[in-house]
C-alpha cells in the first residue's frame, strides 16, 4: 500500500499503464473518448440518444439519434378520419396537448375553408394560453431540475396541476384532453370554468416571482447557464429553430404575431426577445412567455363573446348531441361524417401554429375523400433537436445537460 | 399503538422470516421510471406535492436500474425501444417487479402501426396493467400498492432459483 | 405589389421554361418546378435580396401510387423579410427515385431530408450524412409508401426473446 501517498503522480500511472499489455499511454490518454447518452436518461426529456465524442470533458462532435418513439403519426393518419385523428394530435407535444388540438383543427378548417363561431375562437385562445403556461412549467422545472435544483420541479408542477384541474372540468380529462372539434369545441366553457382560471392568475403571479426569486437568486444556477450553448442569430434562422429558442436568438417570430390566427390580432401582447442566444437567455424567454400569455389570458377573459361554441354547417361539422337523437335530418348529417367523413375539396394546405416549443405545422394534401392522401406533421421539437450538434461542438460535457434542457425537446412530437 | 404496545407488554414479537422481509420490502419499493412518452408526465405528476407518491414508500426514483426493484413502464414502447427496456430490465437485480403504466405498453392501446410493440408482455413478465392513457395519477398510485400487495404475500424461497443477474442477456 | 406577386414575376423571369405550374389554393402558394432545377432555384430564392427565403422549414414527399410520376417532393420555405410561406414542389419521373439534396443551402433541410429517406426511400443526391432518421438501420422498408401496410411487415423488426 505505498502507493497511497501517491498514487495521482504520473510516474505510477504510467507504471500502471505500462503493465497492462492491451492499453497504451497513447490509447487512454491522447486519444478521443465516444460516450453513449441515453436514450434512458434522466436529462434527455425523453428517449433521445447521444453520441458524444469527447477530448477529455470538451465535446467534440454530437450524434443524435431519434427514433425511438417513433409510433408511425403520418401513416395512421392516412387510415383514419379527419375527426377520429383529433386524439392523436394529444400526444405530439404532450406537455402541451391543447395547443396541438387547437393547430390541428385550424389545419383542418383552413382546408374545408370554415371557420367556428367566436365565442370557440376565444375558448380555443384561451386554452391554448393556459397549455402554453403548463408546457412552459415542465420544461421551466426539468430544466432547473436538470441543472440541480430540485425544488423548481415539485413547484412548477405544482402551478401545473392548477391548470389541469381546469381541463378537467372543462374538457372532462386532465391530460389528454382531445378537447377542439373541427368547426368548434367539445364543451363551452361556463361560467365555473372562468372563474378557476380568474382564480388561477391571480395567484400565479406570485409563485412565479417566487419561482424567479429561487432560481435567479442562485449564483451555481446563473454561472452554469450563463455564455453556455450559444447559437448566433444566422445559424438559428439557418437550422430552422423556431419558438422560444429562436426567439431568444434575437429574431423577432412568433406565428401569432407573423401570420395572426384565431383571435391574436385583437389581442395586445408583446414578443419577447433576446440577443444573447445562451442557456440563460433561453431561461429567460420562458418565464417572459408565460408572463405575456398570463396578460393575454387576462385580455380574453375580459373580451369573451357569448355565443355557439360550434359552426352551423352539417356537411362539415357535427350537429349537437341533443339534436341527434330528437331529429331526422341531423341523425343523417352525424350518420354521413362518422361514414364518410366530411370530404374537404382537392387541394394541400399548411397551417402552422405557435406551439410553446416552436411553430407546429400541419400539411394535409387531401384527395377528396373522408381520409387525408398524406398528412405531415411538422414539429418544432424535430428541427430544434437539430441544433444539438452546432451548439454542443466545443462545450463541456455536462453543458451539454444543460442545453439539451434549455432547447426542451419532446420526443413525442420529434419522433412523431 | 401496534408493534410499540405490543413490545411494551411482552418484550418480544413472534412472526416468520418471510413475513418480516415481505413487510420490509413492500414498505420500500424503489421505482425505475422508464419513461418513454406521455405517462412520464402523469408519472411525475403522481410523484409531485399533489399526489405524492411518497405517501406509499415509493418515491425514491432511480434513474440507475441497478438501484431498482420496479420497473414502471411509462410510454409507447417501440420497437427499437424494446431492445432498450429489455436490457435495463435485465440489470435490474432480483426479485423485481414491472408496472405496464397506460393502454400502450398494455396493448399497444391506440397505435395500431408498423413500429409499436403490441403490449409489453411480449417480452417483460409484467405483474400490474394500468388502464387509462394515460393513467391518472391515483391510478398509478394504485397500481403501487397492487405491487405492494402482491410483495407482501411473497417468500424467501419464491426467490432461490433466480441468479443475481442474467449475464449473457445483459451483455448482449 | 404584393409579396405574392413579387415572389412568382421574380420566378418566372428567372426560371421561365422549368416552372410547370404555380397554384394558389387557400392562400397557399405554391409553384410546381422542374427537379434538376431545384438547387438553382433554391438558391435564388435564399439569396435574392427582395425575397430572402432563408429558412427552410420543412422537407417531405407525397406518394401519389397509381400515378405515373409516383413521388412528389414538397418544400417548405419561409421568407423572414414578409413572413411568407412558398411551396414548392418537385415531381420525380422515375425510377431511380432521386433529387438533388438543398442542404448545402438550407442547413435546416438535413434532417427533413433524412426523414423522407426514411420513410419513402428517395435518395436525395450530395447529401452530407443520408442515413435513416427513425427506423433501425437494417430495415428494408419504407413505411409511408402506401404498399407498405399499416401494421407493418410480420418479423421485419425482432423483439427481445420471451422471460420465461
Amino acid at each position: 500500500m505505498e502507493q497511497k501517498s501517491n498514487v495521482y503522480t504520473d510516474d505510477k500511472l504510467y507504471k500502471r499503464l505500462l503493465a497492462d499489455k492491451d492499453i497504451t499511454i497513447d490509447d487512454a490518454l491522447e486519444n478521443e473518448m465516444v460516450i453513449n447518452m441515453g436514450p434512458q436518461h434522466p436529462a434527455t426529456h425523453g428517449v433521445l440518444r447521444l453520441v458524444l465524442r469527447l477530448d477529455g470533458e470538451t465535446v467534440l462532435s454530437v450524434v443524435p439519434e431519434l427514433g425511438y418513439l417513433h409510433r408511425g403519426y403520418e401513416k395512421m393518419a392516412e387510415d383514419m378520419s379527419y375527426i377520429e385523428y383529433i386524439p392523436h394530435t394529444d400526444r405530439l407535444d404532450y406537455t402541451a396537448t391543447l395547443c396541438n388540438n387547437v393547430a390541428y383543427v385550424l389545419a383542418v378548417e383552413k382546408l374545408l375553408g370554415i371557420e367556428a363561431p367566436k365565442r370557440a375562437q376565444y375558448i380555443r385562445m384561451m386554452v391554448a394560453e393556459l397549455s402554453r403556461i403548463a408546457a412552459h412549467m415542465v420544461a421551466i422545472g426539468t430544466y432547473a431540475m436538470d441543472v440541480g435544483a430540485v425544488t423548481m420541479v415539485m413547484w412548477t408542477f405544482r402551478e401545473r396541476e392548477k391548470i389541469q384541474e381546469i381541463f378537467d372540468k372543462l374538457a372532462g380529462a386532465r391530460f389528454t384532453t382531445s378537447y377542439t372539434r373541427i368547426g368548434g369545441v367539445g364543451a363551452d366553457a361556463d361560467s365555473d370554468v372562468l372563474k378557476m382560471v380568474k382564480d388561477f392568475l391571480d395567484q400565479f403571479h406570485a409563485s412565479l416571482d417566487e419561482m424567479d426569486k429561487l432560481l435567479l437568486g442562485n449564483r451555481i444556477f446563473i454561472e452554469r447557464l450563463e455564455g453556455v450553448g450559444v447559437i448566433s442569430k444566422d445559424d438559428a434562422v439557418a437550422l430552422g429553430l423556431t419558438g422560444p429558442n429562436l426567439r431568444s436568438a434575437g429574431v423577432e417570430y412568433d406565428v401569432r404575431r407573423a401570420k395572426p390566427y384565431l383571435f391574436y390580432n385583437e389581442i395586445d401582447f408583446k414578443i419577447p426577445t433576446y440577443a444573447e442566444g445562451d442557456c440563460l437567455a433561453r431561461y429567460f424567454i420562458r418565464g417572459d412567455e408565460v408572463r405575456e400569455s398570463v396578460k393575454i389570458l387576462y385580455q380574453i377573459l375580459d373580451k369573451m363573446p357569448q355565443g355557439d361554441v360550434m359552426a352551423n354547417n352539417p356537411k362539415h361539422v357535427f350537429p349537437h348531441k341533443a339534436e341527434i337523437y330528437s331529429k331526422m335530418e341531423e341523425l343523417i348529417h352525424d350518420f354521413m361524417i362518422i361514414n364518410y367523413g366530411i370530404n374537404p375539396p382537392v387541394g394541400d394546405v399548411y397551417f402552422s401554429a405557435e406551439n410553446p416549443k416552436g411553430e407546429l405545422g400541419f400539411y394535409i394534401v387531401s384527395n377528396g375523400t373522408g381520409h387525408p392522401w398524406k398528412m405531415k406533421i411538422r414539429s418544432p421539437s424535430f428541427c430544434n433537436l437539430q441544433a444539438i450538434p452546432k451548439i454542443c461542438k466545443g462545450a463541456m460535457i455536462s453543458d451539454v445537460i444543460a442545453i439539451i434542457g434549455s432547447l426542451d425537446p419532446v420526443m413525442g412530437e420529434a419522433d412523431k | 399503538m401496534g408493534l410499540e404496545a405490543k413490545l411494551n407488554k411482552d418484550g418480544f414479537i413472534t412472526t416468520t422470516i418471510d413475513a418480516i422481509i415481505a413487510w420490509a420490502r413492500k414498505s420500500s419499493v424503489w421505482p425505475m421510471p422508464m419513461g418513454i412518452s406521455c405517462c412520464a408526465i402523469e408519472m411525475i405528476s403522481a410523484a409531485d406535492p399533489k399526489y405524492d407518491l411518497a405517501r406509499f414508500g415509493s418515491e425514491v426514483m432511480r434513474f440507475t436500474p441497478r438501484q431498482c426493484d420496479l420497473m414502471i413502464v411509462a410510454g409507447t414502447v417501440t420497437y427499437k425501444m424494446a431492445q432498450v427496456v429489455r436490457r435495463i430490465y435485465d440489470q435490474m437485480p432480483e426479485p423485481k417487479w414491472v408496472i405496464a403504466m397506460g393502454a400502450c405498453t398494455s396493448s399497444g392501446g391506440m397505435y395500431r402501426s408498423y413500429n409499436v410493440v403490441q403490449g409489453i408482455d411480449q417480452f417483460l413478465p409484467v405483474d400490474v396493467y394500468t388502464a387509462g392513457c394515460p393513467p391518472r395519477p391515483e391510478n398509478l398510485i394504485n397500481a403501487v400498492m397492487t405491487i405492494q400487495q402482491k410483495i407482501s404475500k411473497t417468500k424467501a424461497r419464491d426467490f432461490q432459483d433466480i441468479p443475481l443477474l442474467d449475464l449473457e442477456t445483459a451483455k448482449n | 405589389m404584393l409579396f405574392k406577386e413579387l415572389v412568382i414575376e421574380k420566378l418566372k423571369n428567372q426560371f421561365s421554361d422549368s416552372i410547370v405550374e404555380v397554384t394558389d389554393f387557400r392562400d397557399d402558394l405554391s409553384v410546381l418546378i422542374k427537379k434538376e432545377k431545384i438547387v438553382e432555384a433554391a438558391m435564388f430564392l435564399k439569396n435574392d435580396t427582395d425575397l430572402q427565403f432563408t429558412m427552410c422549414k420543412d422537407v417531405t414527399a407525397i406518394d401519389w401510387a397509381t400515378r405515373k410520376k409516383r413521388f412528389t417532393v414538397v418544400y417548405h420555405i419561409f421568407s423572414l423579410k414578409d413572413n411568407f410561406n412558398l411551396r414548392i414542389k418537385a415531381n420525380l419521373d422515375d425510377e431511380p427515385w432521386q433529387i438533388e439534396s438543398v442542404t448545402s443551402v438550407w442547413p435546416g433541410a438535413n434532417w427533413y431530408e433524412r426523414e423522407t429517406y426514411d420513410m419513402y426511400g428517395i435518395v436525395f443526391v450530395n447529401h452530407p450524412d443520408l442515413r435513416r432518421m427513425y427506423m433501425p438501420e437494417g430495415f428494408q422498408y419504407h413505411p409511408l409508401r402506401k404498399d407498405f401496410p399499416v401494421l407493418g411487415i410480420p418479423d421485419s423488426l425482432p423483439l427481445p426473446k420471451v422471460i420465461k
